[in-house]
């Protein structure tokens, strides 16, 4: 479990987030949406602790997170950013093998090589192992960081030894990604965010993505909570008419919910 | 990865074998040449009960020897502070020459050399590395500051090269300065800070050099780890654990302690740190762990190699050794600014 509350977040005089209580309950995927510069990006961030709000606290299964150690946060708090670039050329492997870099001392254990195996299968991007990152294009980078990134948060039967909840947070995951990626990555986002000590936090800029995919969707703007809930309570004409500047039409689709069109 | 790792260990094998019979030419070859008899009889005559050394004994003795040892140190030195900073901020051109450690600490101990000579002060053998330090860090810290952009307070590549430039004039020309109004020998010797020579090594300088590298060397292999996953951004590092405030500091401050207790002894030599670092990326990859130690080994082994060649070109006088190391480095600098996919 994952709770906010009253989070202000200020840069100089200017407050990018005012006073946003929300909590975000494990298995579920939560979508935040709200137009530029509405403060998502900086709402995941506070959220990871890479931010530290000047108001409010974060707490993680009750815990506040204010001083709690990087190293003790990264073994249990993953972030998925929008475009990771590497200073040097390294192999995807190298890449990927961050994501254990938190549960290990000097050098990979049998453990973590076993787990970057299994999670560079999952995203398909084993064929790429010895491969420069440097040389893949974007959408390849991003299922190699996707990959890095649950190899950081990966728990199986011989390594878990913790009943505490695991937070997943996606800052605009799907910039770089094809429609058929896009659909591909947010089906595999869910299918982890189904797990039941696993709490998803995501921002996406799509809102038929976010209706199709989220079970709780966090409207904001100007950096304010406006509405919380699932798509069908937030995704109203006039929400987003009033966030977004723009009206959308509501089409039925078949078979799963409705699209959204705009003029 | 594995096998990665297997042919770095090879390599690192190798270059400990390299760096050996490099050393072994170095205490060979120079304004004098030593037979195998003749080291190994000047490398005995220390011991008990022997005959008091010869002059030619002494000579590789109390000059040779300590020179090559000391070569070994600083390349050694200069390499592993090379690849700390290009690991701290991402890019693959700076180093310790560039954002003025070097001539900062030269400025200080220069300035050592110049009050001590006119307070009396700095008994103590520790007092040299410890001015060339105070001035490393002043000159490091000026460039950081002054290379901040105002807006996200970052330092851009080219904002740090160019305020580097700046600040190396600055502290060169007030080398100059005090080499004007020195009267020790040493000070009065610009040539010996801006183009760096091994002339003055002794064993005392050995002692000193050799304890700040290795100790610097083993700091920054703790943090290796830390070092590579920040290869792929602060933020990202943040998110794997890494404490980035904290890394920057130490791994910085590890930088200026051994690159100006080299310098302290050796004056300026520029662009080992630049090379160095770029050579063994391309033989063994990026992993600072590997980094590090072959850093270490190859800064050792080419600066011994530039330093045999500027005594045997112009034998039995000798080159300052900063001249070999820039003719070899600026053409590598030259290259890696013109390749496109480093960002700037």
């Amino acid at each position: 479990m994952l709770t906010a509350s009253n989070i202000t977040f200020r840069v100089g005089q200017k407050a990018l987030i005012t006073d946003v209580s929300v909590s975000f309950a494990p298995s579920k995927l939560h979508l935040i949406i709200g137009p530029n510069g509405a403060g998502k990006s900086t709402l995941i961030k506070v959220l990871a602790r890479l931010l530290r709000p000047q108001n409010g606290k974060i707490e993680y299964d009750g815990v506040d997170v204010q001083h709690a150690s990087e190293a003790a946060l990264a073994k249990q708090r993953a972030v998925l950013s929008q475009a990771v670039e590497v200073a040097f050329p390294l192999s995807v492997r190298e890449v990927v093998m961050m994501g254990r870099y938190p549960h290990f001392g000097g050098r990979p254990g049998p453990a973590d090589e076993r787990i970057v195996d299994e999670v560079m299968a999952h995203f398909d991007v084993t064929e790429f192992s010895r491969r420069n990152y440097q040389t893949l294009s974007g959408g390849e980078r991003q299922r190699v960081n996707f990959a890095r990134v649950l190899a950081q948060l990966w728990r199986d039967g011989l390594t878990t030894n913790t009943s505490s909840c695991r937070y997943l947070f996606l800052d605009e995951p799907l910039t770089f990604l094809d429609i058929r990626h896009q659909i591909d990555f947010m089906k595999k986002v869910r299918a982890f965010a189904g797990d039941r000590d696993v709490v998803t936090v995501g921002v996406v800029h799509d809102l038929n993505l976010a209706a199709r995919f989220a079970d709780q969707i966090v409207l904001l703007n100007h950096g304010r909570l406006v509405a919380t809930g699932a798509a069908t309570d937030v995704l109203t004409v006039d929400l987003i008419q009033a966030t977004f500047g723009v009206k959308p039409t509501f089409v039925a689709g078949n078979g799963s919910g409705v699209h959204l069109f705009f003029d | 990865m594995t096998s990665q790792r297997g042919s770095q260990r090879v390599l690192l094998l190798a270059l400990v074998a390299v760096t050996l019979l490099v050393l072994a030419a170095s205490i060979r070859y120079g304004a004098i040449d030593f037979s195998i008899a003749e080291i190994s009889r000047a490398l005995t005559s220390v011991l008990p009960g022997r005959p008091e050394p010869t002059l030619d004994q002494r000579i590789f003795l109390e000059l040779r020897f300590p020179r090559a040892v000391l070569c070994l140190l600083v390349g050694a030195s200069l390499s592993v502070g090379g690849s700390l900073m290009q690991a701290l901020f991402r890019n693959p051109i700076v180093e310790p020459g560039l954002v003025g450690t070097s001539s900062g600490a030269a400025f200080g101990s220069a300035l050592f050399f110049v009050l001590g000579g006119v307070l009396h002060v700095g008994t103590s053998i520790w007092s040299l590395p410890f001015a060339a330090c105070i001035g490393g860090v002043i000159s490091t810290y000026l460039v950081f500051l002054l290379a901040r952009s105002r807006e996200d307070g970052r330092a851009s590549i080219v904002m740090l090269l160019l305020t580097g430039l700046a600040v190396n004039a600055l502290f060169m020309s007030a080398i100059g300065f005090l080499s004007y109004i020195a009267r020790d020998p040493q000070a009065r010797s610009i040539t010996f800070w801006s183009l760096g020579t091994l002339s003055g090594a002794s064993w005392k300088a050995v002692e000193i050099v050799a304890t700040s590298t290795i100790l610097g060397s083993i700091i920054a292999l703790r943090y290796a780890k830390q070092l590579n996953a920040l290869m792929i951004g602060e933020e990202e590092a943040t998110y794997l654990g890494v404490n980035v405030n904290r890394l920057k500091w130490i791994i910085l401050s590890v930088n200026v302690v051994i690159v100006a207790v080299a310098t302290a002894f050796t004056g300026v030599i520029s662009f080992v740190g630049l090379v160095v670092p770029h050579i063994l990326r391309m033989l063994g990859g990026a992993d600072n762990r590997f980094l590090i130690v072959g850093s270490a080994l190859t800064g050792a082994t080419l600066l011994t190699l530039a330093d045999l060649m500027a005594r045997l070109v112009v034998r039995p006088a000798e080159l300052p050794i900063g001249i070999v190391t820039s003719a070899v480095g600026v053409p590598v600098f030259i290259l890696l600014l013109r390749r496109r996919h480093y960002v700037f």
